[in-house]
Order: structure tokens, then sequence, then C-alpha cells
């Protein structure tokens, strides 16, 4: 296709001027949208092009920093995402790959207006981000969520060189933290900081450095402080800056006076706007009192870092009449999840992590019940995620009879393999309901004991899949077959620890280009029928991460996934790489 | 891996920490440093959730697959993330790595740090409890109230109204409770009165040696 720059042609009344078009594609935002205005003709390609502002890339082997920079030369910001999801649970090894660095090096000669950059499980470098911070003098936002290879001196040269920084975003990384000294390299003046979020950071920062930066923010909405942040440096920080909308307090143990309660409590008070509250590590039942006046508003709060118990979550959500989401750790119990049922009726999203995932402490559990109770409390339901210990058929079809908008049902029956505990059959009823009941079903994760059967129900009923998390489950290849001949919208499917072999990975032959990615790992497919899948699809990238020790014919993690890029080259010794080409 | 029912139950008095640890691996696959014969031993409180898994063979928890069971389970014993899984032992501080090695469940890595670090924080302050009398000017007899059931001055002073039926006013460090008939005061390890708020709960909860709940009108003698 040609991309030379805009050629006006000879201009005739029938036909827009270029600007005129690239004006009204502006106003369309939606990166799908943007998607099909760029197949209408080549005018509206060009158009598309230019004025694309923004840009998502779900995968970043899937195309090449210089193919982006070509297409889009005008970009402001770009989201990117690396390594496959199941590196969040350590299954992939540290060097695989994902470094941004080779994508700045592209975008500060080809696109050097960007001034937003969120990463997700990419490996970015002290080197890459103080590259950032020089080449990019519009740079306003930095997001970095899950990545690792940095450390707080990259944060330093950041804040030290972006002039014009809004958002600094650094959440659960594996960031090497050696001093909170980088908060000190804004500069006296600077004071453009809407977002401020160093949660992921335990070493602490200076207190009057922090309280003088909140205070000459003020266009300051969200903070979310790190664990070691005090109660007494939040009340100040409150004081400062009640126009927050987001909040993440920091540890909220301390034992208080009376005095020091009522003070924090009033602080509180001021915070008018807030519609998310995070953070409270280790939160004692008395400091949460001192929440409740800020809660009129709250939308969303997020618990899931202290140990709640059940007549603490009893007594704060009755302050919160607005909430939609809720995220807790099982410490709440089933009794907590009964309050959650009553007092919450907009609820759309839950999410219920587990205190002890390797303690098989049965006090700080929930079961089915607490589910149920949620569901029969809170129609608007559509977002679960659950970890429990027992889960029965007849409570899952329950919640979706209840709740059948559900369009993200994550449940982890923390046993693999595990059967329903009253009738010891296997789970498959369950998600069979789901998917029959949940027509807008986009994300599906299973779990428990599995035979082919659920996957047959998942082909046949959940039309509108695109993501599937699969562990242990399934009994022969028939399995993986139901879901890639019946999944039709499939864009992520993840499976490990499954019965499934080479007749299952080719199955899926038709479907894999029109899918982001698969991972199948500890699952039964060899080397050969890697190769056999990367000779009939030459545009998919078809990769094995080999374990130390494993037999030479398995294929112990595979990942495939289309690209028009090609076989990258920055795989490491581990990373075997097959493609058609 | 044996895994034995409760009939077959062996206390080792020497390790102890067995009786508590819970375990689940495929055949071969060393769970940690023992020599003998690998039981699992049933905790009391846990007791058939886990062991439901036994359906599988051999304690895989793979189901079994025409294609090459046994190369399955060689795979497996390398890599030890496949489907073993191990619970930690209750007594002492889990290593991360042990944790981290099956990748199951799912738990992000940053979440799992911070809820061992926040585990091994409670575990050192929990204590037994302490019980001080409690009097109320006026009342016949006395009552006895564990300080350490209670988790703040709010959580205390409620107790303390429900058991007295009374309340309490509001207080403020200039002028004590205000506006009720009664204030909560307590004797420290000095052996002086002292009214209950002022200091942090910590150090209240580590000199109190008994409360009285003293009339109003005596109890602002205390803060001027």
């Amino acid at each position: 296709m040609d991309l030379s720059p805009k050629q006006s042609s000879p201009s005739e009344s029938t036909r827009f001027p270029d600007e005129v078009l690239e004006r009204v594609l502006a106003l369309l935002t939606s990166p799908k949208d943007r998607n099909a205005v760029s197949l209408v003709c080549k005018d509206w390609y060009t158009a598309d092009s230019w004025s694309r502002r923004h840009v998502f890339i779900g995968n970043c082997y899937s195309v090449s920093p210089e193919i982006v920079a070509r297409r889009f030369p005008r970009i402001r910001s770009v989201t990117l995402k690396g390594k496959p999801r199941f590196s969040d649970f350590n299954l992939v090894p540290d060097n695989w790959g994902a470094d941004v660095h080779s994508w700045l090096l592209v975008f500060a000669s080809g696109c050097p207006f960007l001034e937003e950059l969120r990463l997700k499980r990419m490996r970015v470098t002290d080197e890459s981000l103080e590259f950032l911070a020089l080449n990019f003098p519009n740079f306003r936002a930095l997001s970095l969520l899950s990545c690792d290879g940095f450390s707080t001196s990259g944060l330093a040269t950041v804040a030290t060189h972006c002039k014009n920084l809004t958002e600094l975003d650094i959440q659960e990384n594996g960031i090497e933290d050696l001093s909170g000294d980088w908060l000190s390299c804004f500069p006296e003046n600077f004071n453009t900081l809407e977002v401020l979020n160093f949660s992921n950071l335990i070493t602490d920062v200076n207190p009057g450095v922090l309280e003088r930066l909140v205070s000459r923010c003020r266009s300051l909405k969200v903070l979310k402080l790190n664990r070691t942040s005090s109660l007494d440096r939040l009340q100040r920080l409150l004081v400062s800056a009640p126009q927050l909308t987001e909040l993440g307090a920091g540890s909220f143990s301390e034992e208080l006076t009376l005095q020091q309660h009522a003070e924090l409590k009033y602080a509180f008070g001021l915070c008018k706007n807030l519609s998310v509250l995070s953070g409270f590590w280790d939160a004692s039942a008395l400091n949460l009192s001192a929440v409740y006046p800020a809660c009129s508003r709250l939308s969303f709060l997020n618990m899931s870092y202290t140990a709640l118990q059940s007549p603490e979550l009893a007594s704060l959500l009755p302050h919160c009449p607005c909430l939609r989401r809720l995220w807790v750790l099982d410490s709440v119990g089933d009794k907590g999840l009964e309050a959650v049922g009553a007092n919450c009726p907009s609820l759309e999203e839950i999410r219920v992590f587990p205190t002890d995932p390797f303690d098989e402490d049965m006090l700080h559990t929930v079961t089915e019940s607490g589910i149920v109770a949620v569901s029969q409390g809170c129609p608007k339901l559509h977002y679960i995620l659950y970890f429990c210990r027992q889960m029965t058929n007849a409570a899952v079809a329950t919640v979706v009879r209840n709740c059948p908008d559900f369009t993200h049902f994550r449940l982890c029956i923390m046993n693999p393999g595990q059967p329903d505990h009253t009738t010891n059959q296997p789970m498959d009823e369950a998600f069979g309901a789901v998917v029959k009941a949940c027509k807008k079903l986009k994300r599906l994760s299973i779990s428990g004991l599995l035979t082919d059967l659920t996957f047959k129900y998942i082909g046949e009923y959940a039309k509108n899949l695109e993501a599937l998390s699969v562990a242990f489950a399934g009994s022969s290849d028939l399995g993986m077959q139901y879901v890639m001949e019946g999944c039709s919208k499939l864009k992520k499917l993840e499976i490990r620890d499954c019965p499934f072999g080479n007749v299952a990975l080719l199955s899926g032959l038709e479907r894999y280009e029109s899918m982001r990615s698969l991972w199948m790992s500890a699952c039964n497919v060899t080397i050969d029928g890697c190769r056999s899948l990367a000779r009939e699809m030459p545009r998919l990238n078809v990769e094995v991460m080999k374990e130390e020790g494993s037999d030479d014919c398995k294929a112990d993690k595979v990942y495939v996934y289309r690209t028009v890029a090609g076989p990258r080259r920055d795989a490491p010794p581990s990373v075997l790489t097959f493609s058609g080409l | 891996m044996e895994r034995s029912s409760s009939s077959s139950m062996e206390l080792d008095s020497d390790l102890n920490l067995k009786a508590t640890e819970l375990r689940l691996g495929l055949p071969g696959h060393c769970g940690g440093d023992d020599d003998g014969p690998e039981k699992s031993q049933i905790s009391s409180t846990s007791p058939t959730t886990v062991l439901t898994i036994g359906r599988s063979s051999g304690g895989s928890n793979k189901r079994s697959s025409p294609e090459a069971p046994s190369s399955n389970e060689c795979r497996s014993q390398s890599d030890s993330s496949a489907s073993g899984i191990e619970f930690e032992d209750r007594d002492c501080a889990p290593p991360p790595a042990k944790a981290q090695v099956v990748g199951w469940p799912p738990i992000r890595s940053y979440r799992k740090t911070c809820l061992q670090q926040q585990k091994r924080g409670s575990e050192s302050s929990s204590g037994s409890g302490m019980y001080v009398k409690v009097s109320m000017d006026g009342a016949p007899y006395l009552r006895k109230v564990d300080v350490k059931m209670y988790k703040s001055y709010a959580d205390l002073l409620a107790g303390l109204e429900s058991m007295f039926k009374l309340k309490f006013g509001e207080y403020s460090e200039r002028e004590g409770y205000n506006g009720s008939a009664y204030a909560p005061t307590y004797e420290d390890k000095d052996g002086d009165w002292m009214l209950v708020g002022d200091v942090s709960w910590e150090m209240f909860i580590s000199s109190c040696k008994r409360l009285r709940i003293m009339r109003g009108s005596e109890a602002r003698g205390l803060g001027n």
C-alpha cells in the first residue's frame, strides 16, 4: 500500500480535503472503529494513519515498532503488552523478552511527539527509562503494570527530566527498590502531576517532599501511597488535597489515640469526591471507621490487601451505597459476602482473593454459600473472580440464574481436579450452566474436576467468548477441539496441565490467525506437532520454551501468536522458534 | 507418593512439624528433606476437601491420557511446576521460592509477596488474653474484661457501654468525655488513675491494670 505523505489530488468539489477528513475521523476514538475506517479506501487509510493518536498493541511481537511508526507517525499514546499472562505466575523464564527498548529507539525518531506510554508485562530497564525521559520532550504519562527490570533510579530520571509529567503510575512491578530519593527529583516548581501511584514501593519517601509536592499539584486527582506511609502523613495529605478522586491509603494498622482518630476521620470527611479507595495494608477495625465519611460516592473499594473480617466489612458497607466494584480477601468469609449481598444492590464486580493460598486453614475461606449470597443481593453482577476451596454445581447454576449478565466469570477452585463436594461429580454442569445462561460471556476461567463435557458445552454455547483459561481439566484431545471449532470469537486461550496433544493443537489451525495468542504448558504437545503447525501457518510464530532435563521431543511450554513481523530475533536460548517462513 | 488415610497416621515425635504439613505431589517428587517413606498427615481441620483428589492414579493431578503417561510423569518430576502442590508448614515462615514454583493457584507474585509479609507480621503480635477488673461507681459488683479482645478504644468503649448499659460522651483531649454522666478511667502500672483515651492504644494495653467507670463529676477533676 502506498504510504507516501499526504498527496492532495487536484481538488475536486466532490472530494473532501484531507484535512477535513482527518478532522472528522479524529472524532472516532475506538480502535475497532478506526480499524474499520482504514479499510474503506486508500484515502481513508491515509487519513486514519495521520490522525490516529492512540495505538493499542496487545502483543508486542505481533508487529514491529518500525511498522507502527511508519503507519502512525503522529501517535501520542501507546499501550504495549508483552509477556504471556502466565508469566504473572512464574511460568515464563525471566529473560524471555518483551523489552521495550527497541520500541523506544524507533519511536524517538519516528514518533517524537509521544506523550503517553502504558506498558504491561514488559521488560523495562533503567536505561530505557532514562532514554524515554531524555528523548520525548512532550512526554506526560507513564504507566508500568507487572513490568520488571528497572529500579527506583529509573524513576528518578523520569522525575528529573519530564517537565510536563502528569501521570506516574507504578503498579505491581518487579522493581528494584533502592531508595525513596526518586521523589525528591521532581523540581521544586514542578506542579503538573495528576496521577501519582507508588504503592508498589517499599522504601519510604521523604514525607516533607511528598507533602510539598501534593500541595503544589492542584490538579492531583489520583494518589496511591505505599505501605510505609503512616496514618499521620495520610491525614495531612488529605487535608492538603481534598479534591482527590482516587486514594490508595498506606498502612492502616497503627494504634491511634482518640484524638488522632478524630482528626483522621475529619480529614476523610473533607474528601467529597472520592470514587476509588484502595491500599489499606493491615487495616484495623477502628481505623476503618475513620474512612466512613469519605465513602458516600465510592464506586470501587479495593480491600484485597488486608484480612478484613466479616463484622468489619458489614460495618463498612452500609456507608458505601453507590458501590459498583469490590475486591476483598476471603477472610471476610461467607458471612461477609452475605453482608455484600445485603448492602450492595448496585454491585457489578466482585473479586475474592485467597488470604492463604498455600495453607489449608479452613477458617480463612469462602464457600459456595458466599457466592450465592452475593448473587442473590446483586442482580447487576457481571464480573466475578472467586478463589475458593469448595464449590457445587448447584450453587453455580443458582448464581447464573440470579445474574445472567456475566461477561467475566473466573472461578478458581484452588485444589486442582476437585469435584462437587456434595455429589462428588465433576463440575461440568456448573460451567455448562454458565455458558448456557450468560449469552454475553467474554471471559471464562474454569477449574475443578472437569471432563470433555465442559468443553463441549463451551464450544456449543459460549459464542461470544474471547478469553478462556483452563487448568488441570479435560479427558482427551476432543476437549480442546470442541473449543477451537465452536468459539469463533476466541482471542486468547491459555491451557496448562491438560491431556491435549498434537491433534488438539492442530485442530485450531483455522482459528489461530484470528486470535491474539495460544498458550499450552504441561500438556501432551510435541516438538513435531509445533513444527507442523508452523509449517501450515506461516503467519504464526510458534515458540517452545524448553525445561531443563525434559525429553527432547516434548514441547513443555508452547506459545503461538499471529504476527506480521516474522519470527522474533531476541529469543533466549531456552526458547525455540518455529516458523513456516 | 503414597497417600495414607487417617487410620495409618504416624507421628514422629521429633518431626512434630510433620503433623501439620500436608502434601500432594507426583511419584518420586520429594517435597522436602525427609528420608523416610512419605506419608501425608491429615490436618484435623481440613479433612476431605484436599483428598478427594485421590480419584486420579498415583497422586497425579492430570487426567490419565492414552498418550505416554509415563513420560508425563518423568517430565513432571523435573518440572516441579507441573501439578505438584505443596502446602506450607504453618510453624515456620515459608521460603518464597517454594510457594512460587508451582504457579498455582494463579496469584500474581506481587500479591503473594504482600500476603507473606503480612502473615509474618501478624503472627509475631499474637498473645494471650489480658483480663482486668472493671468497676462502675454505684454498681454492686465488678465485671472482668479481656482487653486483648478489643482492637481499639472505640471497640472497648462500645463493649463497656453495652456491658453496663450506659453511654460515654464525645472524647476530646482538652475536655475528656463531655456530656455524659460517666467517664472511663484506668489504673496504670504506677498506680495512677488515668482517663481512657489519652495515650495510644498500644501503650494503654501494656499499662492498664484495672478499669473504673467513674461518675462524670469526679472524672472532670482528672483533666485539670
